[in-house]
């Protein structure tokens, strides 16, 4: 006895190996109109920028003359920002996570709480910068500092920190507390030694790709007033600064075409700065990732 | 478990030694966190010229060149003052000016009525000085043998809103029957309002109009269209000359001779800015920077596509700026 109708088989599966391919096809192009919109981006900043892109324009301070001008205020005031970045919005973010995630009981307010957090991610970072503005800069008077701005970009990306923290600390099985409490540990104790540890590759990829997101932006600068033409590094987080992508789009607005390349430089020095964090991000993700 | 602890020490010490960087930020506010409010003090040793301080600007991005050119200079010839200029357009420097987050605002128009009074109300008191002039140039395609040469009526009727639909033959019958594409600087800055308030009276410009903040918008913009009209500094058609046409403006053409003696009217203006008295008086490195941008405005002008003022003018502006101290 047969359990297929051969013929019938056949007739269809020409049919549906047409209709698989053309599925596969339609995919296909999908993925590969971001890849070749990137490559194309990519290739016209490499072009366009590498000429300008040398030990000097990492160097030099910004020139009206695009051969001598330079990303150095720029570069090292976004790493300044990130030296305030980092730390507030990390401590702030992973602890909000673990009280939402270990300690807060689930009723009402803190389902409230979760849903706003999840909320807060999809705020435009113009709205941001306005808050900053008006909070930090004005209220608290700390003026267009390093600091005004690195408080403004902690708030933007905490959402996206939290969000992720609790994500990891969700994903520690609940057999390892339970075997901690059952050794006697206290609950303090079970999440510094037990849940923190296994949550922290989850914790630091979310952490950095934020972080990345927070050394490309432009809008609440804008907002805050940072200025673009300074000629001196920040000595505190209360110096006056610049930003890489600030100094980056006030060269694109200039009339002159050689600052468009000055532009593309900056841009390159930009993306160097932010494939390196997220090879950290990867680094981090794939040597210390546990499985359970 | 050590690659654990090895992490999270990492971790520990990375963040202690930014928490580090912090601190010792605490211990320097004296110095800098009262930049913030412009009217810091600074110190001057008796026997030599340098100073120390800080001096803080905003304004208009037609007038950032120069600023930008002369930052450049200062910094040689002061390397200890701090100088610092924002560039969020003439009226969103005026704001900062009118919070007194800075010593000095540029505008590349006057200050409006509504702003003077917000200045009055802050206790801000202020002096205007003309740093350059600049063209304000009207450009069509290359391609456009037409409309090179209009009136300011002409101008008006074209860029005005009137709840119709303009083309080039509205304006002469002979002109082609198509329709016209507006580009405009966006309405926060001077440029704008500059054009709105000497061409339209203040009356509304065109709703079809393609705002843009960045100028090479609408540089790309107008040389991407045979029936594009738009309008901005002349150090931008000075820089695309091959890819636009110029209009002439009731038959003079804009160009550092007729920009400078004002032939080139009404859209010829000067640039200013504005400074704070009480920074003048108060602030060393304020006033010597100002001083150094009035006697180098000039040069830098020239230098960056703009039009220098005559002579005499630089010394009226220096004159007025004296006064101050």
């Amino acid at each position: 006895m047969r359990y297929m109708d051969e013929a019938l088989v056949t007739k269809r599966m020409s049919k549906r190996l047409a209709y698989n391919k053309l599925w596969r096809t339609i995919f296909f192009i999908a993925t590969s109109f971001a890849l070749i919109t990137l490559a194309i981006l990519l290739y016209r900043v490499v072009t366009q920028g590498a000429g300008y892109l040398n030990w000097e324009f990492l160097t030099n301070f910004a020139s009206r003359f695009p051969a001598k001008a330079g990303i150095k205020a720029a570069l090292i005031g976004s790493l300044w920002l990130m030296a305030v970045v980092a730390p507030v919005s990390i401590i702030l973010g992973v602890g909000t996570a673990i009280y939402l995630e270990e300690y807060a009981k689930k009723n009402k307010i803190n389902d409230f709480i979760r849903m706003n957090i999840s909320n807060l991610a999809g705020v435009p970072s113009i709205v941001f910068g306005l808050l900053g503005l008006t909070i930090f800069v004005r209220t608290f008077g700390f003026g267009k500092s390093i600091l005004a701005a690195g408080l403004t970009m902690s708030l933007l990306i905490l959402p996206v920190i939290i969000v992720a923290a609790q994500e990891a600390i969700r994903a520690v099985p609940n057999d390892q507390r339970e075997a901690s409490y059952g050794m006697g540990a206290t609950k303090w104790q079970t999440i510094i030694r037990v849940v923190l540890p296994a949550a922290i590759p989850g914790i630091l990829t979310g952490s950095i790709l934020a972080l990345s997101r927070a050394i490309g932006e432009t809008a609440p600068l804008v907002v805050i007033g940072i200025p673009v033409i300074l000629q001196f590094l920040p000595t505190s987080v209360f110096s006056e600064f610049t930003a890489l992508p600030m100094q980056i789009y006030d060269w694109a607005k200039r009339p002159q075409e050689e600052f468009q390349y000055v532009a593309a430089a900056g841009i390159i020095v930009l993306m160097t700065v932010l494939i390196i964090m997220n090879s950290i991000a990867v680094f981090i993700r794939n040597k210390f990732q546990k499985r359970y | 478990m050590k690659k654990w602890k090895y992490l999270t020490m990492t971790a520990v010490l990375g963040s202690a030694l930014a928490l580090g960087a912090c601190g010792g930020g605490n211990e320097t506010k004296d110095n800098n966190g009262s930049s913030n409010t412009g009217g810091n003090k600074t110190e001057q040793t008796e026997n030599e010229d340098k100073l120390q301080g800080s001096v803080a600007g905003d304004g208009s991005s037609t007038v950032a060149p120069i600023v930008e050119a002369v930052v450049e200079e200062y910094a040689g010839a002061q390397p200890d003052v701090k100088v610092s200029v924002g560039v969020s357009g003439t009226g969103g420097g005026f704001e900062k000016f009118i919070a007194g987050e800075t010593d000095f605002s540029n505008a590349s128009r006057n200050i409006k009525d509504e702003e003077k009074q917000k200045l009055e109300e802050a206790g801000v008191e202020y002096t205007e000085l003309q740093i350059a002039y600049d063209g304000l140039s009207v450009v069509i395609h290359p391609d456009n043998d037409w409309a090179t040469d209009l009136t300011v009526d002409q101008l008006k009727k074209l860029w005005i809103e009137d709840g119709t639909e303009k083309k080039w033959s509205d304006i002469d019958p002979s002109w082609p029957d198509e329709k016209v594409v507006f580009y405009s600087p966006g309405t926060d800055s001077g440029t704008y309002d500059y054009f709105d308030e000497v061409i339209l009276d203040g009356e509304d410009l065109v709703k079809s109009a393609t705002l843009s903040e960045d100028d090479n918008m609408l540089v790309q913009g107008v040389a991407g269209d045979k029936n594009a009209i738009g309008f901005f500094g002349y150090a931008y058609y000075l820089e695309n000359k091959d890819k636009l046409g110029i209009v002439k403006v009731d038959g003079v053409e804009p160009n550092a001779d007729t920009i400078e003696s004002q032939e080139y009217t009404p859209l010829s203006r000067p640039l200013f800015t504005y400074v704070k008295n009480d920074a003048m008086k108060e602030n060393e490195a304020a006033y010597d920077f100002m001083h150094y941008l009035l006697e180098n405005a000039g040069d830098m002008a020239g230098a960056v596509g703009y039009v220098s003022l005559p002579e005499e003018q630089y010394k009226e502006e220096l004159a007025k700026l004296e006064a101050l101290k």
